[in-house]
């Protein structure tokens, strides 16, 4: 489970994220939705602990971000933005480098990398090395990257990025698959689409704050507006549930 | 606590070994570059110091008929005597085109002059900003000296006055240079090359550790990590050592192989550079390696991007320079005190060892940890950098 409460912070002169607060629990898919620039991807980077918020707090599981960071990292497995690899290394090297530092058991490892490789189905280019893969390939080494220490939370910056339908469906089959075990997934996207087809709960941000945090159903209620792109347009104009 | 240092030491190492332009650079050019040159810089000072004394000299004479004797002792001193041009204008253009390098012109009136006693005048025409002219004329310029003064030597003895009367002083030059000192000289350039070696060795390690990683999207989720971020720092620049030492290596082994098909000994040397100097200057030059990586880790972890880092990168490879320049320049004697400057302490020891001068014992604990203390700050400094948010860029 994810908790943010209050979180702020700027850089330089920029207010990024501006009082935001929300939860993710278990076993549900929660989408943070807002136009480029909103603050999502701030807010995702304090939550994996690269960022130090100037106020508020998030809490991993109870961890705190900030004083319990390396406890915080230990519960998630993320998928920043543009995550990239290492082109030298297999796809199975890159999964066990990440399983290693993740301080899996050097006897379990095998066992576990080859455990994510059927997850994400990658066997195909798993020992591979990782240059020249295509895109869709590429997220979905990250992501097993990302998941073989077996975490109980999930965080995924805008992961659809630059894939193509069939890996965008595959990412949503996983999505659930994650969800069906229990965890906790919080994602970011810019787009409504993919966000309406997966989640449990939307959080919308614009401006650094939260405007609206509600289930799909709810927020076109809440907007008056039976199709969800329209909600998302006129929830960007509502700053913390009221109309501006 | 270590354990994490070795996972991304172990990983640095067969990810690096697996990059061709890592290896190409470590392993190969960084090395070969210092023998290549150094081989290349002493075959052409032997060629230039060592062919000509005995070779005969090609010397145009203009005007060669009025003076039978002194073309006859030009011969007699391995000068052979060739077509010159028509007139002295010619010769002059013909030394400014290069065609000759040195014409010698005899006036009409020499033997009018010599049976006079008046000075008569040979003309030696040559340009002096030509090194291959200038060695010529000079042997020309000896020849006829060597002419001259036998003439009046004779003039003195004819007039009953000994010779000797020209000679107020006896001028010897003694060398005390040792053959191993006069290698020292030249092979002091190599302290360098192995330096330079070294430290190509790690550049692109160095700089794949903070440049290489955010460009590539790979540092956001490793940070993401539940490991301690000195850690992954110093696991990154302990690989760069690895590789830097392995540089130093090959590097001090190819010239030692080098060495072996250059015939310093016509030159007069013998350089003190057999197997156990090559393993003391290995272990000199060791600590090094971890004040260059951490160096370059700090230098790289400044900049935007991979081609950036690579540009001020470089700029570390002529730093270590510098100080040796200036002692070479002021030729200093090694003390305790230059002994705590990296790169110049590892010169001035090196220098020593292929002068087969005794080890400073102290000299040497002073170097080695004088570099280690300021490789370690250089290090605690990278990993203070990489808890920095500003990393990301």
């Amino acid at each position: 489970m994810i908790r943010v409460s209050g979180l702020e912070k700027s850089f330089g002169d920029l207010k990024a994220v501006d009082g935001i607060s929300f939860e993710a629990p278990d076993g549900r898919i929660t989408g943070l939705l807002g136009p480029n620039g909103a603050g999502k991807s701030t807010t995702l980077r304090v939550l994996y602990t690269v960022l130090k918020p100037d106020k508020g707090s998030a809490h991993i599981d109870g961890a705190d971000v900030v004083t319990e960071s390396l406890e915080a990292r230990r519960r998630i497995g993320t998928l920043p933005h543009g995550s990239g690899l290492y082109p030298h290394l297999t796809a199975r090297e890159n999964i066990a480098y990440y399983g290693r530092l993740y301080g899996i058991d050097p006897g379990e490892l095998p066992e576990k990398v080859d455990r994510v490789i059927r997850q994400l189905d990658i066997a195909e280019f798993a020992d591979r090395r990782t240059k020249g893969f295509s895109q869709g390939q590429r997220t979905k080494v990250a992501l097993a990257r990302a998941l073989v220490h077996e975490p109980r939370n999930v965080i995924l910056d805008e992961p659809s990025n630059g894939l193509d339908v069939m890996a965008t469906r595959s990412l949503r089959d996983l999505i659930r698959q994650l969800k069906a075990q229990g965890k906790c997934v919080l994602f970011s996207s810019h787009v409504m689409q993919e966000v309406a087809a997966l989640c449990d709960e939307i959080v919308i941000i614009a401006g650094g704050k939260v405007s609206l945090h509600d289930s799909p159903e709810g927020i076109r209620n809440a907007t008056g507006c039976d199709d969800l792109e329209d909600a998302f347009v006129r929830a960007i104009d509502f700053v913390g549930g009221e109309r501006r | 606590m270590f354990e994490t240092l070795r996972i991304v030491f172990r990983k640095e190492v067969l990810d690096n070994f697996r990059d061709r332009r890592t290896l190409l650079s470590a392993l190969l050019l960084g090395p070969l570059f210092g023998p290549v040159i150094f081989a290349f810089a002493i075959n052409l000072s032997l060629k230039q110091s060592l062919s000509d004394a005995s070779e005969a000299l090609d010397l145009p004479v203009l005007g060669s008929e009025h003076a039978p004797n002194l073309v006859g002792y030009l011969r007699s001193h391995n000068i052979n005597i060739t077509q010159a041009p028509a007139s002295y204008e010619d010769a002059r253009d013909a030394v400014e085109a290069g065609v000759h390098d040195v014409v010698v012109v005899i006036e009409d009136a020499f033997g009018s002059d010599l049976l006079e006693g008046t000075p008569a005048t040979v003309a030696v025409i040559t340009d002096q900003a030509n090194r291959q002219a200038d060695r010529e004329s000079r042997r020309a310029m000896q020849a006829l000296n060597a002419y001259s003064q036998e003439l009046a030597s004779i003039r003195l003895s004819a007039r009953g006055v000994s010779p000797m009367v020209m000679r107020p002083l006896n001028i010897d030059l003694i060398d005390v240079s040792t053959p191993s000192g006069r290698s020292a000289m030249l092979l002091g350039m190599l302290s360098y090359f192995f330096i330079f070696a070294l430290l190509t060795g790690g550049m692109n390690l160095a700089i794949d550790a903070t440049a290489g990683e955010r460009e590539r999207g790979s540092l956001e989720p490793l940070l993401c990590l539940p490991v301690r971020r000195d850690q992954l720092i110093y696991g990154k620049i302990a690989a760069t050592c690895l590789f830097m030492a392995m540089s130093l290596f090959i590097s001090l082994l190819s010239f030692y192989v080098t060495l072996k098909f250059i015939p310093l000994e016509k030159l007069g040397m013998t350089p003190n550079f057999g197997p156990a100097v090559v393993g003391t200057a290995f272990l000199l030059l060791l600590p090094f390696t971890l004040l260059g990586a951490s160096l370059m880790t700090l230098v790289a972890s400044f900049t935007k991007s991979y081609k950036e880092a690579q540009t001020w990168v470089s700029i570390v490879l002529i730093a270590p320079t510098l100080p040796i320049l200036i002692v070479s320049l002021l030729m200093v004697r090694p003390s305790t005190i230059l002994m705590l400057v990296p790169s110049l302490s590892q010169h001035l020891l090196l220098v020593g060892l292929i002068r087969n001068e005794p080890l400073d014992l102290l000299h040497v604990a002073v170097s080695v940890v004088g570099t280690l203390v300021a490789g370690a700050v250089l290090a605690w400094v990278c990993a203070r950098l990489y808890r920095r948010e500003g990393l990301l860029g």
